[in-house]
């Protein structure tokens, strides 16, 4: 029901090119995150789904249908802006009404689901306000019952989460998750946070550039990243990333090490620096240590190291977890094991 | 915590701002006053501030003579109809440059911009021979439409800075909620920037009553507007101040108001957006 | 509507703006361009012909022409010292807190919103009128004979009266600027040591400078093309001493008849008029970002 597909998308704004040649394949029902960091054009490609951009060349089919020319309006698809983008001037229950108004329902049934979508929100209470009169978290709600009153064939999601403070943020993905697992539609989420992106997505789609890196489940990604790109984006604190001689040992331009993939010691390792910082979060340690002839790398540990800034301390690391890139930043081959922590 | 020489201070700068403020004001206070006078008091040497004695019967003749209130109807037909029939065609233009900018937008805003710096009598002889051969002169219709023309530069401009204030992503909202682009203009926009579409009709009744070169030079009897009609009494006929006054007084009373009442938006208006 | 519709319906929400201007602006350009190249007298419409640039040099070679420019560039200069300076001055008044500071605005406000004629007339006869105008009276009681401003100094009069209904237009303006001066700033400022005659000069005057670029600009542009209440006071006169530019043309097409001559002389003022919008714009560019 809610199957979206992109075929070799080209976007150019101007001479500017943003996207230069996306395909993408959506399966109905799933939860996709397109993740990347900022001017990547994740919320283009959104938009372009969404209708309220054109591609330049290539085509959106929706449930099979060619949708390239159709208007927002006409592609069965909700979305939820990054500022809720609330009518200012309607309560909010004319706001949730508002796309079945447009759609021409008689005022009874419009009533009749805002109750419906309203209640299912915990928005009963708060009908006829503004959304001036509403917090953040509210005001985030509504734009949600805005969007399922339609029932759409798919929803999308354009950073809504990153105008809530933390503690709210976490209680909203949550819900945003049940939302998912209860109406089973297919969401399209945009954000650059890549722990709600791994939090939340079936599948994410890594963007760098205009560029589809990698296109694959979370745990995929964190296990398999195509690239060194991917490596460095997904997984906190990010993979250490070591080239010279170091790395032409193992056979590469540069390897890759996990946190985790590391083990300290003051005594003895393969490689000898000397601790810059150490991070106490509780259930674990991070190090960070300055390795002789210059790089640095961060370590995950234990409690039950006790390193302090200065001492002499020698890295070795996990042979079965060393990850290889050649000059071009693709991967060569996967290690074998599975990574100690699987995720954060 | 008011310190006393603080309260020296403000008393002191009060006492300058209303002298400054009623000596700006003086003329109109004048005239107020003296439409209230009876004729011989309004040229009577020393003139006395106050009527010695004060009396309607100005206003009366004025309403009386069917003239003055042929002209004040002038006045509105072309202050409301250049409003109307500019709104319908400034509207349009604002909505098309601010959500849907071109590289051509900025070029056009500029040169609308500039045909406002241009002249009226630059297109005086032309406007007025092809008004006298198409029978437009002194009609209604013939010198609401150049007032049209005229003032659609700053209707547009006015608009598009108020539109230019409407989030984009609200309107986008209402597309993707399926709102075809009249709905977009009708439901989400307008009620949104309702003030500025007020204070742009607002600016445009002002500057279409007061205007004083077109009304002046395109009407002569019929159509011709407060500001003709009262142009016409430029040369002193004897004893009739009071009433002049008077008429005066009507003339300038809306729009007074009409000023006072908008005077954030008249400077965002008059200065192409340039100060808010 | 996809986003091409949307961009073909824009297109079309701005056509009817644009050409309706431009055959309102520049076609009866065009003809007063065309025209300013004829014999064209409403009295003689038989004697029509091509002139030449004889209407031109016609023009420029009466004296009432370049007294008329003078007159324009006096009143305009003259109009802009005024309301500048005096906008400037009052502005930075009436932010000061004060009793009853909205009616004063209001009544500050208020000459703006008086139609020129009604202006010119009042000023004419009820304050400059040496008989029983109130400059009289005042002249009188300090002992002075009264002063006939409209015959002896009819430009001054002119100036004083279009000045008086533009001060408040600048009062206005400066006054909205300096209400969205960052009072942060000021505060910075003081912090700094900055004393009020130091904070005038260094933060308050170069904040009203886009302002002043903004005033100046407007008041040019309606300035130049000052008409009624030259119409209703002096007519221009005596002789050409007020006349300016727009009503020497108007003179010379709807009194004297002389169409070709009057659209020699709206070209020239036209071309006047951009001249000094385009050197006003070019020194004023980089304040001016809609």
């Amino acid at each position: 029901m809610g199957s979206i597909t992109l075929k070799n998308i080209h976007k150019a704004f101007g001479d500017q090119v943003v996207i230069p040649d996306a395909n993408l394949e959506i399966v109905d029902g799933e939860f996709v995150v397109f993740v990347g960091p900022s001017g990547c054009g994740k919320s283009t490609l959104l938009r372009l789904i969404a209708g309220l951009e054109d591609p330049t060349s290539g085509e959106v089919h929706i449930d099979g249908k060619d949708v390239t020319q159709a208007s927002p309006g006409k592609r069965k698809l909700s979305m939820v802006f990054q500022s809720y983008a609330l009518y200012p001037h309607m309560t909010v229950a004319q706001n949730i009404g508002f796309p079945l108004k447009m759609s021409g329902e008689k005022a009874a049934t419009i009533r009749a689901r805002v109750q419906e979508v309203a209640k299912s929100l915990d928005l009963l209470p708060y009908l006829e306000r503004r959304p001036r009169n509403l917090s953040g978290g509210q005001r985030q709600r509504v734009a949600i019952g805005r969007a399922i009153i339609r029932q759409p064939a798919g929803f999308l999601f354009d950073e809504p989460l990153s105008n809530l403070d933390a503690a709210l943020r976490v209680s909203m993905r949550l819900e945003i998750s049940e939302l998912h697992q209860r109406l089973g539609s297919t969401m399209i989420y945009v954000t650059h946070d890549q722990i709600e992106a791994m939090t939340m997505a079936d599948r994410i789609a890594v963007m760098n550039a205009g560029r589809i890196e990698q296109f694959a489940t979370p745990l995929e990604l964190y296990r398999r990243p195509a690239n060194r790109f991917v490596a460095s984006f997904i997984g906190s604190p990010k993979m250490n990333f070591i080239d010279g001689e170091r790395a032409a040992q193992y056979g590469a331009h540069a390897i890759g090490l996990r946190p985790e993939a590391i083990s300290l010691s003051r005594k003895t390792g393969m490689w000898g620096g000397h601790v810059e910082r150490v991070e106490h979060l509780g259930a674990e340690t991070i190090v960070h240590v300055a390795l002789d002839q210059g790089q640095k790398i961060t370590v995950r540990t234990g409690i039950e190291d006790a390193v302090a800034s200065g001492q002499t301390i020698f890295a070795s690391p996990d042979g079965s977890q060393v990850y290889r890139f050649d000059e071009n930043g693709l991967t060569l081959g996967f290690p074998e094991n599975v990574p100690r922590s699987a995720l954060m | 915590m008011k310190k006393p020489h603080t309260i020296f201070l403000k008393t002191g700068i009060s006492v300058l701002g209303w002298t400054v403020a009623l000596l700006l004001f003086f003329p109109i206070l004048w005239t107020v006053l003296t439409s209230f006078k009876t004729e011989v008091d309004a040229i009577a040497f020393p003139p006395s501030f106050l009527p010695t004695q004060w009396t309607l019967e100005n206003y009366f003749e004025v309403q009386e003579r069917s003239e003055y209130f042929t002209h004040f109807l002038n006045s509105v037909a072309i202050s409301v109809g250049s409003t109307v029939l500019g709104m319908l065609l400034a509207i349009p233009a604002a909505w098309s440059m601010a959500f849907q900018p071109t590289r051509a937008t900025r070029h056009v805003l500029m040169w609308m911009l500039s045909t406002k710096m241009m002249p009226a009598v630059g297109a005086l002889v032309p406007i007025f021979l092809i008004f006298k051969t198409a029978g437009l002169l002194d009609t209604l219709f013939g010198v609401t439409f150049i007032l049209v023309i005229a003032n659609l530069p700053i209707m547009v401009w006015m608009l598009y800075t108020y539109f230019k204030e409407v989030p984009a992503d609200i309107l986008e909202a209402a597309r993707m909620d399926g709102a075809t682009t009249l709905k977009e203009l009708f439901y989400v926009l307008l009620p949104m920037s309702l003030p500025g579409v007020a204070s742009t009709m607002l600016l445009n009744v002002i500057l279409a009553w007061n205007e004083a070169f077109w009304t002046l030079s395109l009407t002569a009897i019929k159509a011709a507007p407060l500001s003709a009609f009262i142009a016409s009494y430029s040369s002193p006929q004897g004893l009739f101040w009071a009433k002049l006054s008077a008429a005066s007084t009507l003339a300038i009373a809306p729009i007074l108001v009409l000023g006072w009442m908008s005077q954030k938006q008249l400077v965002r208006g008059l200065t192409f957006g340039a100060v808010k | 509507m996809s986003g091409y519709q949307m961009k073909r319906a824009a297109r079309f929400a701005l056509t009817p703006s644009v050409v309706l201007l431009f055959i309102g602006m520049i076609v009866p350009l065009a003809m007063t361009l065309w025209l300013s190249f004829q014999y064209y007298n409403l009295l003689n419409p038989a004697e029509a012909g091509f002139a030449g640039v004889s209407n031109y040099t016609y023009f420029l070679s009466d004296p009432a022409f370049s007294q008329a420019i003078i007159n324009t560039l006096l009143l305009v200069g003259g109009v802009l010292a005024i309301t500048v300076i005096g906008g400037i001055l009052l502005a930075l008044l009436f932010d000061q807190p004060m009793w009853g500071r909205g009616v004063v605005r209001l009544l500050v406000i208020a000459p703006f919103f008086v139609m020129p004629t009604v202006s010119a007339l009042v000023w004419k006869n009820m304050l400059m009128h040496p008989g029983y105008g109130i400059f009289a009276w005042i002249a009188h009681k300090l002992g002075l004979p009264p002063v006939e401003w409209l015959s002896n100094s009819p430009l001054l009069s002119i100036v004083m009266i279009v000045a008086w209904q533009w001060l408040p237009f600048a009062t206005l303006i400066f006054l909205t600027a300096l209400q969205s001066l960052d009072t942060e700033q000021q505060e910075a400022a003081r912090m700094d040591g900055a004393g009020p005659f130091d904070r005038l000069i260094y933060i308050i005057l170069p904040h009203l400078g886009r302002a002043v670029t903004v005033v100046l600009l407007m008041e040019t542009i309606f300035i130049l093309a000052i008409f009624a209440e030259i119409f209703v006071t002096t007519s221009g006169g005596p002789g050409y001493a007020s006349t300016n530019l727009p009503f020497l043309i108007y003179v010379q097409a709807l009194l004297q008849f002389d169409v070709g001559a009057a659209s020699a002389g709206a070209i020239i003022a036209v071309v006047i008029a951009n001249a000094v919008a385009i050197f006003a714009i070019r020194l004023a560019g980089k304040n001016l970002t809609a």
